[in-house]
């Protein structure tokens, strides 16, 4: 049987595209029918009850933006009938995390206080995407202003479910984006990565995910969380098609004045060049999970999933066989340090940026009638956040307390410090290990049941241990897919490396692909699609 | 190993935490001042008791021997001069579509955002 379309990867499509053997519109409409079979109904932020059929749907969108679509595709394929070139991504459809500004779309965050919000500019991702050529087929779910690593926050629920087995999770905060493109409901998607959310839900549902070097796409048009770990980046179905997408994306921009005006290489070539030579490190650090116990503080030492080890030292074989040089035991001793920090950064920059939402300029106002403009903050902000957004901007305020200032977020951002050093140690030419990249698993287990873990914010967080460090250090980490657990779900190993090393990480991650292109695991297809 | 071992792990050790708190319910009033909330009893109790428990996961910051060469990272990624983009010009645009920017807006009179009485305030 021949693959659907929706199923295919973006460089064949742009292929056959330009080849004119396929339309535009004829991939849009494949990549509709598979929504039409595995979405379910629409989510909302009315109160939730489970409906049957739930269960069983992937609900990674909350809102399809068809007629959009439509006209890109049908504009596609008028360029390409006149002789015009279509762009390099032509006809492919992207699903993009609704945390992005897209012009005329509900941009929601998915979050209450900015259900009614109508952006009235798009994002710059978004808009070399589109004017690459690509399809925007719709506005995927993810946690609440992108806060958790579950999905499970949403204010629009039916929240996503994991495609290869819908009673799991599907990751977070990109997890409608990475439940997408395992589903076919998108060939690519556009999500962001503030502390694993790219590569910890990629990992979850068997796709390729990558957080670029911070800077090296721009934020513009990016709802903020934590303005200095942000990174827009590629989730796809292959590591070719994360390299197209990087193309289209990276690069400076007069928007953003992070946004790095390094050149940007063009990073499909030699992607298929092989690792002769490369050095690629193995570190304990991120095999062993070192975390305070949370009852009594003394620190206890956990392995990470025993078949996500075997995959990882199994990659760094496979590896070695193309020719790589495989280092052991780099110390990467603050790894540990990740997550603590994290929860006073990532607060204390959520907390400054979620000020914004008062009732007054866009976004949901209490309806009611109040006295004054305090109460229409406070009573528009009670109803319009969900638990997570209030949790983060508390936390936030009490650690950027002018009494704990130094004990908390100074103490972090030179913990900050020590964490780049760690990973400068490791990558330094000249240095004992000199490396190209380091080979970690992405995440301690593999995905969790829903409802396994929510509301439980310190839990939750550990999920991000291992993918973490890259967002404090600045630097690229690619996810990539490396077979599945014997529960069915899937297994991520993460490729990090020098900030701006996008290319070679691309490169380890395709060799790393070749080479187990004949392996039982990959000729398995998620649940959600193995029924249908 | 189970799959979700490392979570039960967390789980049930956290059930036999201590129960001392640094975010007492006075402290904790006050931040959801500051913040401009209004919360429900069920919803108060919650986010003070992860509150706490974020507060005893990074505890073991204060800990941590900081090298007096160890200056604070405000981005991951150093910002030399030639990787940063030029400055814009300081130059006046005007936007080309303000209603669809006033249009987000709750309510509007004659392109004026409409808001409740503000209250007179003494500064002290």
């Amino acid at each position: 049987m021949t693959k659907p379309l929706c199923d295919r990867s973006a460089h064949e499509l742009v292929g056959l595209l330009k080849a004119g053997e396929v339309s535009a519109v004829e991939v849009l409409d494949s990549t509709l029918e598979r929504i039409q079979t595995v979405e379910g109904r629409a989510p909302s932020t009315a109160p939730y009850t489970s409906q049957p059929g739930d269960e069983n749907h992937v609900h990674a969108y909350i809102t399809v933006t068809e007629g959009r679509a439509r006209r890109q595709a049908e504009a596609v394929d008028k360029k390409r009938l006149a002789g015009d070139d279509p762009g390099a991504l032509a006809g492919v459809p992207v699903a993009v995390k609704d945390i992005f500004c897209v012009k005329d779309t509900p941009s929601t965050a998915a979050s209450r206080i900015l259900e009614s919000f109508v952006a009235p500019y798009t994002a710059t991702p978004v808009e070399r995407l589109e004017a690459a050529g690509a399809l925007t087929i719709g506005k995927v779910n993810l946690d609440e202003f992108t806060f958790g690593s579950s999905n499970e926050s949403t204010a629009f629920q039916p929240a996503p479910r994991n495609p290869w087995n819908p009673a799991y999770v599907p990751g977070g905060s990109s997890g409608g984006s990475t439940a997408a493109v395992a589903a076919g409901e998108a060939v690519l998607s556009l999500g962001t990565d503030t502390a694993g959310s790219i590569r910890q839900p990629a990992a979850f549902c068997g796709v390729v995910g990558m957080k670029p070097t911070y800077g090296r796409v721009s934020r513009y048009g990016l709802i903020a969380f934590a303005s200095s770990l942000d990174c827009p980046g590629p989730v796809a179905r292959d590591v070719t098609d994360a390299a197209l997408m990087m193309n289209v994306i990276a690069g400076e921009d007069h928007h953003d004045a992070t946004a790095a005006s390094v050149p940007v290489p063009d990073y499909t070539e030699g992607i298929e060049g092989g690792v002769q030579g490369m050095r690629i490190g193995l570190s304990p650090d991120y095999f062993r999970l070192r975390y305070p116990d949370p009852g009594t503080g003394e620190l206890r030492e956990q392995p990470v999933l025993a078949e996500i080890e075997a995959a990882t030292r199994a990659a760094a074989e496979k590896l070695a066989a193309q020719g790589a040089v495989i280092v052991d035991d780099v110390p990467m001793p603050n790894t540990r340090y990740g997550i603590p920090v994290y929860f006073v950064i990532s607060r204390v920059e959520a907390a400054s940026n979620l000020h914004r939402y008062d009732g007054v300029k866009y976004g949901y106002r209490h309806p009611g009638q109040v006295n004054e403009l305090r109460e229409l903050y406070r009573r528009s902000r009670k109803e319009g956040f969900g638990l997570q957004p209030k949790l983060r901007i508390l936390m936030g305020m009490y650690v950027s307390g002018a009494q704990y200032e130094h004990a908390y977020y100074e103490r972090s951002l030179k913990v900050r410090s020590l964490i780049r050093r760690d990973f400068e140690a490791a990558f330094d030419r000249d240095g004992a290990y000199n490396l190209d990249a380091l080979l970690t698993p992405t995440t301690p287990t593999t995905a969790f049941m829903m409802g396994r873990v929510y509301g439980d914010s310190v839990l939750m967080q550990y999920a991000d241990l291992l993918t973490v460090p890259a967002n404090h250090a600045g630097i690229p980490g690619l996810s990539i897919p490396a077979g599945l657990a014997e529960n069915g779900m899937p297994i991520g190993i993460q490729l990090l490396g020098p900030d701006f090393s996008e290319a070679n990480l691309l490169r380890i991650g395709r060799c790393y692909e070749m080479s187990t292109a004949d392996a039982d695991w990959r000729s398995i297809k998620p649940q959600v699609l193995a029924k249908g | 190993m189970a799959t979700s071992c490392f979570w039960e792990v967390m789980v049930v050790k956290k059930t036999h935490g201590s129960t001392q708190e640094e975010i007492t319910r006075p402290v904790f009033d006050h931040l959801v001042d500051l913040a401009a909330f209004e919360l429900d009893e069920d919803e108060a109790e919650y986010l003070r008791g992860e509150l706490n428990g974020q507060l005893k996961a990074i505890a073991e910051l204060e800990a941590i021997h900081i090298p007096a060469d160890i200056a604070i990272a405000t981005h991951g990624v150093p910002y030399p001069m030639e990787n940063r983009p030029a400055l814009r010009k300081d130059a006046v645009h005007s936007y080309p579509d303000s209603e669809a920017i006033l249009e987000q807006a709750p309510e509007i009179e004659d392109r004026y955002i409409v808001v409740p009485d503000i209250p007179n305030e003494e500064l002290s």
